[in-house]
Formats: C-alpha cells, structure tokens, sequence
C-alpha cells in the first residue's frame, strides 16, 4: 500500500532569508472561491457575518476576523481563507474549494517593500496600498494576489504549479536587494 | 500608460490587454451592412476612441476606456456591462 504525504506548495523551497529580510510559506487553511450569484452579494454578505463574522469586501479589501478572513479576489469574486465555509453560503454565492490550488508566501523584514517594488507594478507607497490591503496584480508576470501585512510584510499568492517559480524570483529580488543594503 | 480601473484604482498597462472598438451591436441576427459594418470596418481614429480593455492580471473586469489616441489622456473608464451599449 502506498503512503500518501502531504506537501504544502512550497515545501522544500522555503524559508529563505537575505540580510533581514525573510521568506516563509504561510498556511491559510481553508480557501474557498465566492462568488456570488447575480444580486445576491447583500444576501451573501449577511450570511457570511452571521455564519463566520464576517462580510462582503469592497475591491482592495480583508475582512479579518476570528474565525478567519474574507479577501477580495477580483470583480464579484472573494476568497473565504481560513474555516470551512458554512452551507448557508452556497445558497447564495458558487462556492469552489482551492486551498490546495494557492501557494502562499510570506515576505518580511526591513527593505520588503522594495523587493515587492521588483516584482508587482503596484503602487506600494502606504497612502495608496496601506497595511490590510489586497489586490489582485502581477507578480513577476504571473497572475497573483498581493496583501499587505504590515509595513515591510506582505503575503503574496500564486498558482500552486508556479510555486517553484515563485520562490524563485522572489527570493533572487531579496538577495539582490538585501545586496545594496548590507 | 495607466489605466485607472474603478475597482483596483489607478493600475500598470502591463496588467492589461486590449480587445479593441467598443461598438453597440447591431439590432437582429440577420445579416446586413450594419452587421458587416460592426465586424469589419474599423476607423483609426486620432484623437476620442472607446475601447474594450481587459484587466486579466487583475480583477478580471472588462472595462469600457474613452482615450485619446493622441494624447493617450483617459478621459472615462467604466466596468463594461455596467452601461447600455456595451
């Protein structure tokens, strides 16, 4: 009989760290896609405070609470990171569970902002994407998720299969960053 | 240039692909000249065009964008579907 392991995304690809800047995997849990039917995303929104806590994002927007997070993921799209989503959603919103479709990396540490300036043409600067917000942009020309948690820490998220990818160039932008610092 | 995206806010070109004209499609399924009109003929205007862009590496929205192909100034980008016509 075989015995299956379970491996995260990156496993085996992180941590990295350059100077004090350091890249570790992080593991959401749960992340399921919303995305609600036509007219239903008050109904949605309703049932997601009731059942989890939590809300319907704006564009740009976390909703965290205990249980978990309500991200926004795009155009009538958010992502429900962290519990099982309750059954009441469904009822309201096409609900796909991706948690193993996601990797999802941490980056932080003194000099993050501008690894991230190398990797995304976001406009990083606080006054425009402050600490709690997400976007959906490009990192190093693959399609991902970028939040911002904290002044110099970010999470970013990409296809599983560009994981490999992923750590890559990120962790090159660190080293190369980290190279100016020192 | 960049676009500003009434969901994500002022964004790269690079995030963006463009499809083309923005015309109102004809009435009817019928062939006709306008038909023939609405997929072949295409002015090359310099100066107010209205385009469809679509934001892939972004929020995925299609947007409906009045430039000027001169100028490349913006004047008005909207989420298409969200006005008649689009």
């Amino acid at each position: 009989m075989v015995d299956l392991v379970e491996m995260t995304p990156c496993a085996g690809l992180v941590p990295v760290t350059a100077g004090a800047l350091r890249l570790t995997e992080a593991a959401p849990g749960w992340v399921t896609v919303l995305a609600p039917y036509k007219g239903q995303q008050g109904a949605l929104g309703r049932a997601l405070a009731q059942a989890h806590g939590l809300g319907w994002p704006e564009p740009g927007e976390v909703i965290a609470g205990k249980s978990g997070a309500v991200q926004w993921f795009g155009r009538d799209l958010a992502l429900l990171v962290g519990p099982e989503p309750a059954a009441a959603l469904a009822k309201h919103a096409a609900l796909t569970d991706q948690s193993d479709a996601w990797a999802v990396l941490r980056i932080e540490g003194p000099g993050a902002t501008a690894v991230m300036a190398r990797l995304t043409p976001l406009d990083l600067r606080e006054s425009v994407f402050g600490v709690g917000r997400t976007a959906r942009t490009d990192v190093a020309h693959m399609a991902g998720a970028v939040t911002r948690a904290g002044t110099d820490a970010y999470d970013i998220m990409a296809f599983r299969s560009m994981a490999a990818s992923l750590v890559h160039e990120v962790a090159m932008a660190m080293r190369r960053v980290a190279a100016r610092t020192q | 240039m960049r676009i500003p995206c009434p969901l994500c806010g002022m964004r790269d070109l690079r995030e963006f692909s463009v499809r083309g004209a923005a015309l109102p499609e004809p009435e009817g399924a019928a062939w006709s000249a306008a038909w023939d009109d609405y997929l072949h003929n295409r002015d090359n205007p310099a100066g107010e065009s209205r385009e469809f862009w679509y934001h892939g590496q972004g929020c995925g929205a299609w947007l409906v964008v009045t430039r000027d192909t001169v100028t490349h100034e913006i004047a008005d980008v909207v989420l298409a579907g969200a006005e008649a016509g689009a």
